[in-house]
């Protein structure tokens, strides 16, 4: 236990115990890959997102990783007083671990969006939702990828 | 560059009713070239991609986009906005080599 302490010392800090408990279940992320724990970091200003609100929608397996279809929802009335400012994707084993950055507003009403992505590999894919009170919110998933669609 | 990109654009509905929630879905022709991939001299291709998406109705900004390189090539984006004001729904992607590609559709709210 303490060697995945030391080796992911930063996923600790940026997704808080809850989190990486809760996806020990299902094999934790190697956040090591690439600058996803960056990336997180700097999103969340070194906040713990809790595992809620957010819903994410990705096959469990892509035979093809150029072209795999993601959807992710974030539950929010989407009001002045509530609503979510940024929605981040990321892939945990990719060349560059941000996928996307989404923006939402209170004009626009509905956080959702639907949109296809490249995968590297086999790996996690990541959506940290950032509401208009910097309270920052998760959902990960793991995606089994046949073929990777990022070149080279 | 090559002609003008026209994006493929679709409202779910041309009219609604204050509230209702309007489907966007949009297509555009690009390779996003990642900057990763080595052609087969063995030279590395430049990297080439939409870096940024907005769309606007009346005028306001109701959704937009950063993409990155992991955004498949034709990116799809599919999003929803809830139907306020009558007027121009202005869908506009921003190439990496500062060109634009714009798509316009209008929206009547009753």
């Amino acid at each position: 236990m303490s060697l995945i302490v030391d080796r992911r010392g930063a996923l600790a800090l940026g997704l808080g115990a809850t989190a990486s408990v809760s996806l020990g279940g299902i094999g934790a992320p190697a956040f090591a890959a690439n600058d996803a724990n960056d990336v997180i970091q700097k999103f969340t200003s070194g906040k713990k997102p809790t595992e809620s609100l957010v819903k994410l929608d990705i096959p469990e397996i892509a035979e093809n990783g150029a072209t795999v279809p993601m959807t992710v929802s974030v539950e929010s009335p989407m009001t002045e007083q509530s609503y979510v400012k940024e929605l981040l994707v990321l892939a945990d084993e990719n060349p560059r671990a941000t996928v996307a950055t989404f923006r939402f507003s209170p004009l626009g009403g509905v956080a959702e969006v639907n949109t296809r992505i490249r995968l590297g590999g086999t790996q996690h894919v990541i959506a940290i939702a950032k509401m208009n009170d910097d309270s920052v919110h998760m959902a990960s998933k793991p995606i089994k990828v046949t073929v990777g669609g990022c070149g080279g | 560059m090559a002609p003008a990109i026209k994006p493929r654009i679709r409202l779910d509905k041309k009219e609604a009713k204050v509230g209702d929630v309007v489907e966007v879905k949009a297509l555009v022709s690009h390779t996003m070239e990642t900057g990763l991939r080595k052609d087969t001299s063995g030279q590395t291709v430049p990297r080439k991609i939409l870096n940024k998406f907005t769309c606007t109705v009346n005028g306001k900004e109701v959704f937009a986009a950063d993409f990155e390189t992991a955004i498949s090539a034709n990116p799809y984006i599919q999003f929803k906005f809830k139907a306020r004001e009558s007027g121009p729904v202005i869908l506009t992607w921003y190439d990496d080599d500062g060109s634009t590609i714009v798509g316009e559709e209008s929206i009547k709210v009753t």
